[in-house]
């Protein structure tokens, strides 16, 4: 038999994404996204929340932020997921009811942070400290410093990297299926697997894998362009001809009596 | 401007670890008045300075503003009165000039964002940069830079104005425009440290030279009213980059040149040679 043939129809069959297509739209997007957007938040966060604890002085927070970041990111994240899903499932039920989503989003998200934590860590370090100097000296304390000087320069240096990330947790978010979901509760992947065993017929998984790369490309490009924009405007060359000007600035800055003002 | 106050700083040392970069530095500026601090390379001069606004903490000695220690007042207080400005400027890439002076009046002084604009506006037409304030501070040259991080500076209305090298990093020829506005801001009566190797600004300019090497001020003068040179031990270790012929005559005799100290000539210049001996 041709390989080939195979592989086409297995799962390149038209009549099973048409089959799938509607519930992928109505129910799996829409999961996929809840999923991914709340766990991309609350990493963020949290990241955030790692890398400024990371850089600390404060050994208290630097320690505690260093092992965080090496068991988290250690781990498979399968393993993270099951661990917190089902380890923590009787006070989710307490707390959510049987909805494994919280959980799961929590799980994706403590994942998530461990490697945001040192992407932004990375973009913070990178700016120079003069920066941070030159803050303090204006009398911000180091906590505005941070906030409104350093950090944004830091994380705008790691944007495509945190991209990157974004991109692992869109994926990643189909692992949520270990916590065993309702109908209702299925994400793309979910669905497409579902389709597929009911069909034996891999198309669904396909459109699926199509839905992410809807998700993805897009948000690469959009990302790299906001990074593109904050780069122009930050180094362009100097125009040479600006400093003829300045010299004449700065010459009729200088009153002609400014050496004699000194007499006592 | 706010009322200029006096500066003492008194018996300052510090250490980091077994460097010791201080030993008993002592300073005096009075009321308005202009200190340069020249030295080598290394002498402690750009430490000293971060003492007075408490970027760096003396391991002990005092810090004085008119009469009054600041070494118990909230730092971040104390630098909204202390204004310093920086050899790289570091004005905030990620902001506009304009930007780069309303931050600290709108988050620090609380002032809206129309009065936060305005001061602004003003500080920059005082340094002659009005037309850059929608510029990022990459498309502007070093002087332009440095002039903007000095308008930010005293957009805060600071009592005293610290300089550490603020023209080293320029070309020769935007060293001018901003050597202009710090003698305009001294000859306003600012009270002022200014850490330079331009001699001839120091000479035209400053009430007091300080001459510090290895942690210590070995000698300060009162510029214009004495002639008599001061006894400079550390002058012939000065740094090379004092390439100035008056620190050359003095390294030369061993610090005794009667010729090396005296005040430039024509202390009150014609218009249009406002600071003789400027490079």
């Amino acid at each position: 038999m041709d390989p080939l043939s195979t592989l086409w129809e297995t799962f390149f069959d038209w009549d099973s994404m048409r089959e799938a297509l509607p519930e992928m739209l109505t129910v799996g997007l829409p999961n996929t996204l809840i999923l991914a957007v709340s766990a991309a938040l609350l990493g963020s966060v949290l990241g955030m929340l790692l890398a400024v604890a990371g850089i600390s002085r404060t050994r208290w927070l630097r320690w505690p932020a260093r092992v965080y970041t090496d068991v988290f990111r250690g781990l498979p994240a399968a393993a993270t997921i099951l661990l917190i899903g089902v380890g923590l499932a009787p006070l989710g039920m307490r707390v959510w009811g049987p909805n494994p989503y919280p959980l799961g989003i929590l799980a994706l998200s403590l994942i998530a942070a461990a490697y945001i934590g040192e992407i932004f860590r990375a973009g913070i370090q990178s700016v120079e400290a003069a920066q941070l100097e030159g803050a303090r000296a204006l009398g911000f304390s180091w906590g505005e410093a941070m906030r409104l000087v350093i950090v944004p320069q830091g994380v705008r240096r790691v944007l495509p990297a945190w991209v990157n990330q974004l991109i692992a947790l869109i994926k990643d978010s189909s692992l949520v299926y270990f916590l065993g979901l309702l109908a209702s509760q299925r994400e793309l992947f979910r669905i497409g697997q579902d389709y597929a065993a009911n069909t034996g017929n891999q198309s669904a998984l396909l459109l699926a894998g199509l839905f992410y790369l809807t998700l993805t490309v897009p948000l690469t490009h959009a990302v790299n362009g906001i990074d593109r924009r904050l780069r122009q405007g930050r180094t362009v060359a100097v125009h040479p001809d600006d400093d003829g000007g300045l010299a004449v600035a700065g010459e009729s800055a200088l009153p002609p009596e400014t050496a004699a003002r000194k007499e006592p | 401007m706010t009322e200029s106050v006096s500066l003492t700083v008194r018996d300052v040392h510090l250490s980091f670890g077994a460097n010791t970069v201080l030993r008993g530095a002592d300073l005096d500026v009075a009321r308005g008045g202009t200190a340069c601090v020249i030295g080598p390379s290394g002498s402690g001069k750009s430490t000293l300075l971060r003492t007075i606004n408490r970027l760096i903490e003396p391991d002990s000695g005092d810090v004085l503003l008119d009469g009054r220690s600041v070494l118990r007042d909230d730092p971040d207080a104390l630098r909204q009165r202390v204004g310093m400005v920086f050899q790289q400027f570091n004005l905030f890439p990620h902001m506009t000039v304009l930007r780069n002076i309303t931050l600290a009046l709108r988050k620090l002084k609380k002032l809206s964002e129309e009065e936060a604009v305005q001061v602004a506006r003003t500080q920059l037409d005082l340094v002659g940069l009005a037309a850059k304030a929608d510029s990022r501070p990459a498309h502007l040259s070093g002087g332009q830079q440095q002039r903007v991080a000095i308008a930010r500076a005293l957009a805060l209305q600071p009592q005293v104005m610290l300089f550490d090298e603020a023209t080293s990093a320029l070309d020769p020829e935007l060293v001018k425009g901003v050597l202009g506005v710090m003698a305009d801001l001294s000859a306003g009566g600012m009270t002022m440290v200014v850490v330079t190797h331009e001699m001839g600004f120091a000479r035209s300019v400053a009430d007091t030279v300080a001459f510090m090497d290895q942690g210590m001020v070995l000698e300060a003068g009162e510029r214009p009213r004495s002639s008599r040179p001061p006894n400079i031990p550390g002058c012939a270790a000065s740094s090379p980059r004092c390439s100035d012929p008056a620190v050359r005559s003095c390294r030369r005799s061993g610090g005794r040149s009667a010729r090396a100290w005296r005040p430039a000539p024509g202390r009150t210049p014609a218009p249009g040679s406002p600071t003789p001996g400027w490079p």
